[in-house]
Protein backbone atom coordinates (compact mmCIF):
# COMPACT_ATOMS: atom_id res chain seq x y z
CA UNK A 1 0.00 0.00 0.00
CA UNK A 2 1.17 3.47 -0.76
CA UNK A 3 -0.60 6.94 0.46
CA UNK A 4 -0.94 9.04 -2.90
CA UNK A 5 -2.95 12.14 -3.53
CA UNK A 6 -5.82 12.47 -5.10
CA UNK A 7 -5.46 13.41 -8.65
CA UNK A 8 -2.33 10.81 -8.90
CA UNK A 9 -4.27 7.99 -7.62
CA UNK A 10 -6.84 8.88 -10.14
CA UNK A 11 -4.64 9.17 -13.06
CA UNK A 12 -3.80 5.64 -13.07
CA UNK A 13 -7.78 5.24 -13.94
CA UNK A 14 -7.64 4.88 -17.90
CA UNK A 15 -10.72 5.57 -19.97
CA UNK A 16 -13.25 2.84 -20.35
CA UNK A 17 -11.65 1.46 -17.24
CA UNK A 18 -14.44 -0.87 -14.91
CA UNK A 19 -15.06 0.59 -11.88
CA UNK A 20 -16.21 -0.86 -8.35
CA UNK A 21 -18.03 2.02 -6.61
CA UNK A 22 -18.58 1.83 -2.96
CA UNK A 23 -22.21 3.62 -1.59
CA UNK A 24 -25.79 3.79 -0.86
CA UNK A 25 -27.80 6.41 -2.44
CA UNK A 26 -24.32 7.87 -2.09
CA UNK A 27 -23.83 7.20 1.51
CA UNK A 28 -20.51 5.43 1.64
CA UNK A 29 -19.20 6.48 -1.62
CA UNK A 30 -15.79 8.34 -2.20
CA UNK A 31 -17.26 11.76 -2.85
CA UNK A 32 -13.83 13.05 -3.90
CA UNK A 33 -12.59 10.82 -5.88
CA UNK A 34 -15.59 10.58 -8.08
CA UNK A 35 -15.30 14.89 -8.37
CA UNK A 36 -11.74 14.16 -9.96
CA UNK A 37 -12.83 11.45 -12.17
CA UNK A 38 -14.77 14.26 -13.57
CA UNK A 39 -11.73 16.94 -13.43
CA UNK A 40 -9.83 14.63 -15.18
CA UNK A 41 -12.85 14.22 -18.06
CA UNK A 42 -12.50 10.28 -17.59
CA UNK A 43 -15.16 8.92 -20.04
CA UNK A 44 -17.06 5.21 -20.99
CA UNK A 45 -16.46 4.02 -17.70
CA UNK A 46 -18.53 0.70 -16.67
CA UNK A 47 -20.15 1.48 -12.94
CA UNK A 48 -21.07 -1.39 -10.85
CA UNK A 49 -22.69 -0.14 -7.86
CA UNK A 50 -25.69 -0.48 -5.77
CA UNK A 51 -27.21 2.20 -7.63
CA UNK A 52 -26.78 5.78 -9.46
CA UNK A 53 -28.11 8.03 -6.24
CA UNK A 54 -29.62 10.66 -7.08
CA UNK A 55 -28.62 13.74 -10.05
CA UNK A 56 -25.56 15.92 -8.35
CA UNK A 57 -24.64 13.02 -5.93
CA UNK A 58 -21.79 10.39 -6.26
CA UNK A 59 -22.47 8.73 -9.23
CA UNK A 60 -25.11 10.76 -9.91
CA UNK A 61 -22.39 13.20 -10.80
CA UNK A 62 -20.94 10.79 -13.00
CA UNK A 63 -23.80 9.42 -15.33
CA UNK A 64 -24.75 13.39 -15.89
CA UNK A 65 -21.74 14.43 -17.45
CA UNK A 66 -21.88 11.54 -20.10
CA UNK A 67 -18.51 10.01 -18.36
CA UNK A 68 -20.64 5.82 -18.17
CA UNK A 69 -21.31 3.80 -21.05
CA UNK A 70 -22.49 1.08 -18.84
CA UNK A 71 -23.90 0.87 -15.37
CA UNK A 72 -24.82 -2.23 -13.69
CA UNK A 73 -26.41 -2.08 -10.28
CA UNK A 74 -30.18 -3.49 -8.49
CA UNK A 75 -31.69 0.77 -8.20
CA UNK A 76 -31.53 3.14 -10.76
CA UNK A 77 -35.44 4.11 -9.77
CA UNK A 78 -34.46 7.66 -7.69
CA UNK A 79 -32.19 8.93 -10.19
CA UNK A 80 -34.52 10.15 -13.18
CA UNK A 81 -31.40 11.25 -15.72
CA UNK A 82 -30.03 7.53 -15.34
CA UNK A 83 -33.46 6.12 -16.18
CA UNK A 84 -33.85 8.49 -18.97
CA UNK A 85 -30.39 8.14 -20.57
CA UNK A 86 -31.38 4.35 -20.78
CA UNK A 87 -34.36 4.72 -22.09
CA UNK A 88 -32.76 6.85 -25.02
CA UNK A 89 -30.09 4.50 -25.17
CA UNK A 90 -27.63 6.39 -24.32
CA UNK A 91 -26.05 3.98 -21.07
CA UNK A 92 -26.09 0.38 -20.74
CA UNK A 93 -28.20 -0.49 -17.68
CA UNK A 94 -27.55 -3.97 -16.14
CA UNK A 95 -30.19 -4.24 -13.22
CA UNK A 96 -28.96 -6.98 -10.81
CA UNK A 97 -31.28 -8.10 -7.90
CA UNK A 98 -29.61 -6.81 -4.99
CA UNK A 99 -28.80 -9.69 -2.69
CA UNK A 100 -26.92 -11.20 -6.06
CA UNK A 101 -25.20 -8.18 -6.83
CA UNK A 102 -23.03 -8.27 -3.83
CA UNK A 103 -22.84 -12.02 -3.82
CA UNK A 104 -21.46 -11.49 -7.26
CA UNK A 105 -19.05 -9.18 -6.32
CA UNK A 106 -18.22 -11.27 -2.95
CA UNK A 107 -17.56 -14.22 -5.83
CA UNK A 108 -15.42 -12.33 -7.68
CA UNK A 109 -13.00 -11.21 -4.31
CA UNK A 110 -13.83 -14.47 -3.02
CA UNK A 111 -12.02 -16.65 -5.59
CA UNK A 112 -14.90 -18.51 -6.11
CA UNK A 113 -16.42 -19.31 -9.82
CA UNK A 114 -20.22 -18.47 -8.91
CA UNK A 115 -22.92 -19.39 -6.48
CA UNK A 116 -26.16 -20.85 -6.60
CA UNK A 117 -29.76 -18.41 -5.35
CA UNK A 118 -33.02 -18.75 -5.84
CA UNK A 119 -33.56 -15.10 -6.42
CA UNK A 120 -34.53 -14.78 -9.30
CA UNK A 121 -35.86 -17.87 -10.48
CA UNK A 122 -38.98 -17.89 -12.65
CA UNK A 123 -38.78 -14.37 -13.19
CA UNK A 124 -37.02 -12.12 -16.24
CA UNK A 125 -33.67 -12.25 -14.06
CA UNK A 126 -33.01 -16.13 -15.21
CA UNK A 127 -33.02 -15.27 -18.72
CA UNK A 128 -30.29 -16.83 -20.27
CA UNK A 129 -28.75 -18.57 -16.98
CA UNK A 130 -28.38 -21.87 -16.02
CA UNK A 131 -30.48 -23.35 -13.63
CA UNK A 132 -29.83 -26.12 -11.19
CA UNK A 133 -31.76 -28.31 -8.66
CA UNK A 134 -30.34 -28.74 -5.26
CA UNK A 135 -32.02 -31.05 -2.65
CA UNK A 136 -35.60 -30.55 -4.78
CA UNK A 137 -35.42 -26.63 -4.93
CA UNK A 138 -34.00 -24.78 -8.09
CA UNK A 139 -31.41 -22.17 -7.88
CA UNK A 140 -29.94 -19.76 -10.53
CA UNK A 141 -25.93 -20.29 -11.79
CA UNK A 142 -24.90 -16.43 -10.86
CA UNK A 143 -21.19 -15.82 -11.71
CA UNK A 144 -18.58 -13.57 -9.92
CA UNK A 145 -17.75 -9.83 -10.93
CA UNK A 146 -14.46 -8.39 -11.03
CA UNK A 147 -13.54 -4.94 -12.32
CA UNK A 148 -10.37 -2.97 -12.64
CA UNK A 149 -10.35 -0.55 -10.01
CA UNK A 150 -12.43 -0.49 -6.72
CA UNK A 151 -13.12 2.76 -5.10
CA UNK A 152 -13.89 2.88 -1.52
CA UNK A 153 -15.26 5.01 0.92
CA UNK A 154 -13.78 4.05 4.84
CA UNK A 155 -14.46 5.93 7.97
CA UNK A 156 -10.55 4.82 9.51
CA UNK A 157 -7.53 4.16 7.31
CA UNK A 158 -4.19 3.29 9.10
CA UNK A 159 -0.83 3.76 7.33
CA UNK A 160 -0.33 0.07 6.02
CA UNK A 161 -4.24 0.12 4.50
CA UNK A 162 -6.46 -1.42 7.03
CA UNK A 163 -9.97 0.34 6.78
CA UNK A 164 -12.77 0.66 8.98
CA UNK A 165 -16.16 1.70 8.32
CA UNK A 166 -19.12 4.17 9.72
CA UNK A 167 -22.52 2.29 10.09
CA UNK A 168 -24.66 2.69 7.01
CA UNK A 169 -22.03 3.94 4.89
CA UNK A 170 -19.90 0.32 5.32
CA UNK A 171 -22.64 -1.46 2.53
CA UNK A 172 -20.96 -2.58 -0.14
CA UNK A 173 -17.29 -1.49 0.68
CA UNK A 174 -15.87 -3.89 2.03
CA UNK A 175 -16.58 -6.56 -0.40
CA UNK A 176 -15.69 -4.57 -3.39
CA UNK A 177 -12.08 -4.10 -1.76
CA UNK A 178 -11.86 -7.69 -2.32
CA UNK A 179 -12.82 -7.82 -5.90
CA UNK A 180 -10.63 -4.89 -8.16
CA UNK A 181 -7.09 -5.32 -9.43
CA UNK A 182 -6.51 -1.37 -8.19
CA UNK A 183 -8.16 -0.54 -4.65
CA UNK A 184 -8.24 3.33 -4.52
CA UNK A 185 -9.26 4.51 -0.77
CA UNK A 186 -10.56 8.07 0.66
CA UNK A 187 -10.67 7.92 4.40
CA UNK A 188 -12.23 10.80 6.42
CA UNK A 189 -9.24 9.99 8.28
CA UNK A 190 -5.78 8.42 8.51
CA UNK A 191 -4.52 7.46 11.70
CA UNK A 192 -1.53 5.90 12.71
CA UNK A 193 -0.75 2.31 12.67
CA UNK A 194 -1.94 0.45 15.75
CA UNK A 195 -4.96 3.07 16.20
CA UNK A 196 -7.31 0.45 14.85
CA UNK A 197 -7.88 -2.31 17.57
CA UNK A 198 -7.01 -5.40 15.46
CA UNK A 199 -10.70 -6.63 15.79
CA UNK A 200 -12.38 -3.37 14.56
CA UNK A 201 -10.04 -3.86 10.87
CA UNK A 202 -12.66 -4.39 8.33
CA UNK A 203 -10.47 -4.84 5.42
CA UNK A 204 -7.41 -6.07 6.09
CA UNK A 205 -4.26 -3.81 4.72
CA UNK A 206 -3.07 -6.21 2.10
CA UNK A 207 -5.92 -6.15 -0.16
CA UNK A 208 -5.64 -2.25 0.01
CA UNK A 209 -3.60 -0.51 -3.10
CA UNK A 210 -3.27 3.27 -2.64
CA UNK A 211 -4.84 5.63 0.47
CA UNK A 212 -5.20 9.07 -0.45
CA UNK A 213 -4.41 11.45 1.21
CA UNK A 214 -6.05 15.05 1.24
CA UNK A 215 -3.79 18.48 0.54
CA UNK B 1 -58.69 6.85 8.46
CA UNK B 2 -57.12 7.35 5.56
CA UNK B 3 -56.34 3.93 3.38
CA UNK B 4 -52.31 3.96 4.11
CA UNK B 5 -52.95 4.53 8.05
CA UNK B 6 -56.00 1.77 7.86
CA UNK B 7 -53.14 -0.79 6.32
CA UNK B 8 -50.05 0.25 8.28
CA UNK B 9 -52.33 -0.28 11.39
CA UNK B 10 -53.66 -3.85 10.54
CA UNK B 11 -50.26 -4.82 9.83
CA UNK B 12 -48.55 -3.90 12.54
CA UNK B 13 -50.50 -6.23 14.89
CA UNK B 14 -48.68 -9.30 12.31
CA UNK B 15 -45.50 -8.39 14.76
CA UNK B 16 -44.45 -10.06 17.36
CA UNK B 17 -41.82 -9.73 20.43
CA UNK B 18 -38.34 -9.78 19.15
CA UNK B 19 -39.29 -10.07 15.46
CA UNK B 20 -36.53 -9.08 12.77
CA UNK B 21 -38.57 -7.43 10.27
CA UNK B 22 -37.96 -5.27 7.14
CA UNK B 23 -40.41 -2.93 5.91
CA UNK B 24 -40.29 -1.58 2.27
CA UNK B 25 -40.54 2.31 1.19
CA UNK B 26 -43.66 4.04 1.32
CA UNK B 27 -47.04 2.30 3.47
CA UNK B 28 -44.64 -0.22 4.65
CA UNK B 29 -42.65 2.16 6.36
CA UNK B 30 -45.43 3.72 8.54
CA UNK B 31 -45.92 0.11 10.07
CA UNK B 32 -43.13 1.27 12.66
CA UNK B 33 -45.28 3.93 14.00
CA UNK B 34 -47.56 1.28 15.09
CA UNK B 35 -46.41 -1.15 17.14
CA UNK B 36 -47.55 -2.20 20.70
CA UNK B 37 -46.03 -0.05 23.10
CA UNK B 38 -43.24 -2.35 25.09
CA UNK B 39 -42.68 -4.78 22.29
CA UNK B 40 -39.25 -4.70 20.66
CA UNK B 41 -38.95 -5.26 16.74
CA UNK B 42 -35.59 -5.69 15.41
CA UNK B 43 -36.11 -3.53 11.78
CA UNK B 44 -33.93 -3.98 9.14
CA UNK B 45 -32.63 -1.53 6.61
CA UNK B 46 -31.04 -3.55 3.99
CA UNK B 47 -28.75 -0.69 3.36
CA UNK B 48 -26.73 -2.56 6.82
CA UNK B 49 -28.48 -1.82 9.87
CA UNK B 50 -30.63 -3.44 12.64
CA UNK B 51 -32.23 -1.64 15.22
CA UNK B 52 -33.64 1.05 13.24
CA UNK B 53 -35.03 4.06 14.72
CA UNK B 54 -37.24 6.89 14.01
CA UNK B 55 -36.26 10.06 11.91
CA UNK B 56 -34.03 12.38 13.92
CA UNK B 57 -35.08 15.68 14.66
CA UNK B 58 -33.69 18.62 12.89
CA UNK B 59 -30.13 19.16 13.60
CA UNK B 60 -29.58 15.51 14.85
CA UNK B 61 -28.97 14.18 11.31
CA UNK B 62 -25.92 12.01 11.57
CA UNK B 63 -24.89 12.19 7.33
CA UNK B 64 -23.47 7.97 8.22
CA UNK B 65 -26.91 7.13 9.15
CA UNK B 66 -29.25 6.29 6.62
CA UNK B 67 -32.11 4.07 5.64
CA UNK B 68 -32.23 2.29 2.09
CA UNK B 69 -33.61 5.67 0.56
CA UNK B 70 -30.56 6.92 1.41
CA UNK B 71 -32.89 9.55 4.35
CA UNK B 72 -31.05 10.36 7.96
CA UNK B 73 -32.57 7.31 10.18
CA UNK B 74 -31.69 6.88 13.99
CA UNK B 75 -30.14 3.90 15.54
CA UNK B 76 -32.19 2.11 18.73
CA UNK B 77 -29.84 1.45 21.79
CA UNK B 78 -28.52 -2.51 20.58
CA UNK B 79 -28.33 -1.63 16.63
CA UNK B 80 -25.79 -3.27 14.85
CA UNK B 81 -24.46 -2.66 11.34
CA UNK B 82 -22.96 -4.91 8.63
CA UNK B 83 -22.25 -4.89 5.04
CA UNK B 84 -24.37 -5.29 2.23
CA UNK B 85 -23.39 -9.14 2.15
CA UNK B 86 -24.58 -10.23 5.47
CA UNK B 87 -27.47 -7.58 5.21
CA UNK B 88 -28.48 -10.16 2.03
CA UNK B 89 -27.72 -12.68 3.86
CA UNK B 90 -29.98 -12.24 6.36
CA UNK B 91 -32.92 -11.79 4.04
CA UNK B 92 -32.16 -14.52 1.59
CA UNK B 93 -31.04 -17.43 4.78
CA UNK B 94 -34.45 -17.12 5.88
CA UNK B 95 -33.40 -15.19 9.10
CA UNK B 96 -36.03 -12.02 8.38
CA UNK B 97 -39.21 -13.20 9.33
CA UNK B 98 -41.77 -10.62 7.97
CA UNK B 99 -40.95 -8.33 5.37
CA UNK B 100 -43.52 -5.87 4.39
CA UNK B 101 -43.60 -4.66 0.78
CA UNK B 102 -45.75 -2.35 -1.81
CA UNK B 103 -47.06 -3.60 -4.91
CA UNK B 104 -48.75 -3.26 -8.31
CA UNK B 105 -50.22 -6.70 -8.41
CA UNK B 106 -50.90 -9.90 -6.49
CA UNK B 107 -52.50 -12.49 -8.67
CA UNK B 108 -54.50 -15.69 -7.45
CA UNK B 109 -51.75 -17.72 -6.68
CA UNK B 110 -50.29 -15.02 -4.22
CA UNK B 111 -47.82 -13.91 -6.97
CA UNK B 112 -45.91 -10.21 -6.83
CA UNK B 113 -45.28 -7.49 -9.13
CA UNK B 114 -43.56 -5.05 -7.85
CA UNK B 115 -40.92 -3.66 -9.18
CA UNK B 116 -41.35 -2.45 -12.89
CA UNK B 117 -43.62 -1.58 -15.64
CA UNK B 118 -42.22 -2.07 -18.61
CA UNK B 119 -41.26 1.12 -21.00
CA UNK B 120 -42.69 3.15 -18.13
CA UNK B 121 -41.42 2.57 -14.93
CA UNK B 122 -37.89 0.93 -14.33
CA UNK B 123 -36.31 1.80 -11.30
CA UNK B 124 -34.73 -1.36 -10.77
CA UNK B 125 -35.49 -4.59 -8.29
CA UNK B 126 -33.46 -3.51 -5.63
CA UNK B 127 -34.09 -5.88 -2.69
CA UNK B 128 -37.48 -7.15 -3.38
CA UNK B 129 -36.91 -9.95 -5.20
CA UNK B 130 -34.36 -11.42 -2.32
CA UNK B 131 -36.75 -10.27 0.60
CA UNK B 132 -39.73 -11.92 -1.17
CA UNK B 133 -37.71 -15.16 -2.21
CA UNK B 134 -36.17 -15.33 1.35
CA UNK B 135 -38.42 -13.98 4.07
CA UNK B 136 -40.11 -16.14 6.63
CA UNK B 137 -43.48 -14.05 6.02
CA UNK B 138 -44.13 -12.15 3.19
CA UNK B 139 -47.36 -9.29 3.70
CA UNK B 140 -47.88 -6.77 0.51
CA UNK B 141 -49.09 -3.43 1.86
CA UNK B 142 -51.00 -1.71 -0.87
CA UNK B 143 -54.32 -0.05 -2.29
CA UNK B 144 -56.70 -2.23 -3.33
CA UNK B 145 -57.03 -0.42 -6.31
CA UNK B 146 -55.24 1.91 -8.80
CA UNK B 147 -57.15 4.36 -10.80
CA UNK B 148 -60.23 2.16 -10.20
CA UNK B 149 -58.72 -0.56 -11.48
CA UNK B 150 -58.36 -3.56 -9.17
CA UNK B 151 -54.75 -4.78 -8.26
CA UNK B 152 -55.67 -7.95 -7.20
CA UNK B 153 -55.95 -9.91 -10.18
CA UNK B 154 -56.41 -13.36 -11.93
CA UNK B 155 -52.91 -13.29 -13.20
CA UNK B 156 -49.90 -10.59 -12.91
CA UNK B 157 -49.71 -8.81 -16.30
CA UNK B 158 -46.20 -7.48 -14.79
CA UNK B 159 -43.11 -8.68 -14.38
CA UNK B 160 -43.18 -10.89 -11.12
CA UNK B 161 -40.81 -10.10 -8.41
CA UNK B 162 -41.16 -13.88 -7.23
CA UNK B 163 -42.49 -17.02 -8.12
CA UNK B 164 -42.52 -17.57 -4.03
CA UNK B 165 -46.08 -16.30 -3.10
CA UNK B 166 -47.21 -13.90 -0.56
CA UNK B 167 -48.88 -14.54 2.58
CA UNK B 168 -50.85 -11.64 3.31
CA UNK B 169 -52.10 -8.75 1.37
CA UNK B 170 -53.57 -6.04 3.05
CA UNK B 171 -55.54 -3.08 1.23
CA UNK B 172 -57.78 -0.51 3.14
CA UNK B 173 -60.83 -2.64 2.30
CA UNK B 174 -59.79 -6.07 3.39
CA UNK B 175 -57.13 -8.29 4.79
CA UNK B 176 -56.78 -11.71 1.86
CA UNK B 177 -54.85 -14.55 2.70
CA UNK B 178 -52.85 -16.87 0.75
CA UNK B 179 -51.96 -20.09 2.87
CA UNK B 180 -52.42 -23.01 1.21
CA UNK B 181 -52.17 -21.88 -2.83
CA UNK B 182 -55.32 -20.05 -2.40
CA UNK B 183 -56.97 -16.11 -2.36
CA UNK B 184 -59.14 -16.19 0.90
CA UNK B 185 -61.09 -13.48 1.94
CA UNK B 186 -60.34 -13.02 5.93
CA UNK B 187 -61.11 -9.66 7.13
CA UNK B 188 -63.17 -6.29 6.02
CA UNK B 189 -62.09 -3.20 7.14
CA UNK B 190 -65.19 -1.77 8.98
CA UNK B 191 -67.94 -0.25 6.87
CA UNK B 192 -66.86 -2.44 4.27
CA UNK B 193 -69.15 -5.38 3.03
CA UNK B 194 -67.76 -8.50 1.45
CA UNK B 195 -69.35 -7.46 -2.01
CA UNK B 196 -67.11 -4.04 -2.31
CA UNK B 197 -64.53 -5.79 -1.86
CA UNK B 198 -65.38 -9.07 -4.29
CA UNK B 199 -66.39 -6.19 -7.08
CA UNK B 200 -62.71 -4.29 -6.60
CA UNK B 201 -61.13 -7.48 -6.86
CA UNK B 202 -60.22 -9.29 -10.43
CA UNK B 203 -59.09 -12.43 -8.77
CA UNK B 204 -61.45 -15.09 -7.95
CA UNK B 205 -61.29 -14.89 -3.55
CA UNK B 206 -62.63 -17.85 -1.23
CA UNK B 207 -64.44 -16.45 1.56
CA UNK B 208 -63.60 -17.57 5.14
CA UNK B 209 -66.44 -18.99 6.75
CA UNK B 210 -66.13 -16.23 9.29
CA UNK B 211 -65.08 -12.82 7.65
CA UNK B 212 -64.11 -10.81 10.42
CA UNK B 213 -63.98 -6.86 11.02
CA UNK B 214 -60.65 -5.65 11.01
CA UNK B 215 -60.16 -3.89 14.92
CA UNK B 216 -59.05 -0.33 14.06
CA UNK B 217 -57.90 0.45 17.40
Amino acid sequence: MQTTTLQEAVAKIPNGASLMIGGFMGVGTPESVIDELLRQGKRDLTVIANDTALPGVGIGKLVSANAVRKVIASHIGLNPETQKKMLAGDIEVELIPQGTLIERIRAGGFGLGGFLTPTGVGTVVEEGKRKLEVDGREYLLELPLHADFALVQAFLADYLGNLTYALTARNFNPVMAMAADTVIVDAEHIVPVGMISPDHVMTPAPVVDYVVTRA
Amino acid sequence: MDPQTIIAKRIARELRDGMLVNLGIGIPTLVADYVPPGMHIFFQSENGLIGTGPIPQDGLAQARLTDAGGRPVSAIPGACTFDSAVSFGLIRGGHVDVTVLGGLQVDEQGHLANWMIPGKMVPGMGGAMDLVTGAKRVIVAMQHSAKGKPKIVRQCSLPLTSVRPVDLVVTELAVISFTGGRATLVETAPGVHVERVLAATEAKLDIASRVITTQTE
